[in-house]
């Protein structure tokens, strides 16, 4: 099970930039598409919004893939002594 | 002995009880506004938005979730160094006089573009405030409840979510019916809004007599309070590392599943399946009422079995079972081909007129009432475009279908799938709050369980409704697209539930 946490890790590294350059390609794809005005300003808003947010949660992915490919989770704490 | 046993039970539910009030209130107060969004746009945005103004109200809803995490550092962080109790009755403030204001916010025809601004600021209040309430309340519950029953006295709170969104839907249905519909879109949508000042005065007193968590107490009078619970949460990597675990492994998932279930369901069914407003709230509010004694059922259950396996299990059926369910939804309501085989009979038609604001052209609507063989209703509205300018390019005629009412067997069969998918809700939701309580020591708990519950909730689950709705938009896509979002986040939770959580149990909250 060790060795499938590690090698998973190296995947959780690797997703979380992969999401945020799909998330920009989306963006620029759906914003190209959309009309003139109104319609072309909230296509901007919507996408910005979501690349916000997501951008610190996949950088959390990224953090936790290293994590995992460095053995942290190996043994989980089952007490607070361990966590202090 | 037994008298001993039966006033620590007594004591436990009333502060079960007590939790559990407020909380459900802040639960109400922040469903209405996503159970009214398609009423609320109308009020927020320009008549001629459409379905731009669906999105952005969507996105002010979600808003309202996006801040949830922030509220939980902010309000964790309370809670960590003055006590469980006082911020607790300082989100129930916040929540409440938020939501009252949202109330008497003016329309988009009386102070344009400052409405949704207003009630966008008031929105992140409201996001702020429940940000700090559910963590408190799950804390304060975990801590006074005895070893080995966790899972089932936490369940309770876990019940007030659902419950909220029941309430909310039931005082909205409830004050649609007795105003009709046209006031209530007109001023009735504020009735709802303005009654919760009421909930939380009662439930105000009610926390009042509350006494702090005897854990926290200990810790206080011991001196062992975390003099910075956020760098402790989130600087040591022990922490951080679990902080982690829990969003990813469990709550990101959780709160797609949640959110599919009791939000997107109904959305869909009104939105993309044009049933009648007040069926496709009977229909959430038939599943909540069969759904909800599982969140104690699986809350229990966990105490036995271990927290695990309980709500990846949700999750998997989440992922394997939504395509199949929606897409029952679009074939139990697609009369626009079942008309072609089984029409009954046909009303007369209602022709409306209407100036457009460059009043050279008129919208000319004539709606018939349609009844099938199998006892559906629904409205089919064509709808023109008149002009007086000669040279104008004129639109085609466009029809309309909305208020579906399905048959008895379809009506009782989406119940079920909703009801199957609120399950599948209590099998991720009833056993989190244990889960989270025991993963973090009493110092940094308020903070640390309260930060990935809100980004799994508020961020990935609250996101839902908009994300679908904007996905299920792109050209190219289908109805059913949107689902690939939630689809997709519960995949990738519960392979990470699966591999990197342990199925524990947790017998210790005191330390």
């Amino acid at each position: 099970m060790s060795g499938l946490k590690k090698i998973l890790g190296l995947l959780w590294i690797v997703l979380g930039p992969a999401i945020i350059i799909f998330l920009f390609m989306q963006a620029a794809d759906k914003i190209a598409a959309a009309s003139e005005g109104i319609a072309r300003t909230n296509t901007i808003l919507q996408w910005s919004i979501i690349i916000l947010i997501f951008i610190p949660i996949c950088t959390g992915l990224v953090i936790f893939g290293y994590y995992a490919w460095k053995g942290e989770y190996d043994h989980l704490p089952e007490s607070s002594e361990e966590l202090s | 002995m037994r008298s001993t046993e039966s006033n620590v039970t007594q004591s436990i539910t009333q502060v079960i009880a007590a939790s559990s009030l407020g909380t459900l209130i802040e639960w109400y107060d922040f469903y209405i506004f996503g159970s009214l969004a398609v009423i609320i746009g109308q009020q927020l945005f320009p008549s001629d938005a459409g379905a731009s103004a669906l999105i952005n109200t969507l996105a002010i809803f979600a808003a309202g979730f996006i801040v949830r995490p922030f509220g939980a550092l902010v309000f964790g962080r309370l809670g960590d160094l003055i006590g469980r109790k006082y911020t607790f009755l300082l989100t129930l403030v916040l929540m409440g006089g938020s939501t009252f204001l949202i109330g008497l916010i003016p329309s988009y025809s009386s102070i344009g573009y400052a409405a949704p601004i207003l009630v966008l600021i008031l929105r992140l209040v409201q996001g702020l405030a429940l940000g700090g309430e559910y963590g408190g309340a799950a804390t304060y519950v975990a801590e006074h409840a005895p070893v080995g029953k966790r899972g089932f006295f936490t369940s309770w709170i876990q019940t007030t979510a659902t419950l909220g969104l029941f309430l909310s839907l039931g005082v909205i249905v409830l004050a649609k019916n007795i105003l009709g519909a046209k006031n209530f879109a007109d001023w009735g949508w504020r009735i709802p809004f303005l009654v919760s000042i009421l909930l939380v005065v009662v439930s105000i007193y009610i926390r009042m007599k509350m006494h702090e968590s005897p854990v926290f107490s200990k810790l206080k009078a011991e001196g062992k309070v975390s003099a910075n619970p956020l760098k402790e949460s989130f600087q040591k990597k022990a922490n951080f590392k679990m902080v982690l675990v829990a969003l990813f492994g469990a709550t990101m998932g959780q709160g797609v599943v949640w959110y599919t279930g009791q939000f997107y369901a109904q959305s869909f069914l009104e939105n993309t399946c044009k049933l009648d407003f007040n069926e496709s709230r009977y229909i959430l509010l038939w599943a909540i009422v069969f759904a909800t004694p599982f969140f104690v059922i699986f809350g229990s259950w966990s105490d036995k079995v271990g927290r695990k396996w309980i709500m990846l299990t949700g999750m998997a059926l989440g992922v394997i079972c939504y395509r199949p369910i929606y897409q029952y939804f679009l074939d139990a309501t697609n009369v626009k081909e079942m008309q072609k085989t089984m029409l009954l009979s046909e009303s007369e038609p209602v022709i409306e007129r209407a100036l457009v604001p460059n009043k050279a052209d008129s919208l000319i609507t004539t709606t018939v009432t349609k009844t099938l063989t199998n006892g559906m209703t629904f409205k089919e509205s064509k709808v023109e475009v008149t002009t007086e300018d000669v040279l104008a390019e004129v639109p085609g005629v466009q029809t309309v279908i909305k208020d579906v009412t399905l048959s008895t067997q379809s009506y009782i069969m989406v119940i079920a799938l909703v009801f199957f998918q609120i399950l599948l809700v209590t099998m991720v939701y009833g056993p989190i709050a244990a889960f989270l309580v025991e993963l973090f020591p009493t110092q940094i708990r308020y903070t640390s369980m309260s930060l990935p519950y809100h980004i799994g909730n508020g961020v990935f689950g609250g996101l839902v409704p908009f994300i679908a709705t904007l996905i299920a938009s792109f050209q190219g896509s289908t109805p059913l697209s949107g689902l690939w979002y939630p689809i997709g986040i519960a995949a990738l939770s519960f392979v990470i539930g699966a591999v990197y959580i342990d199925n524990r149990r947790g017998d210790n909250v005191m330390d």
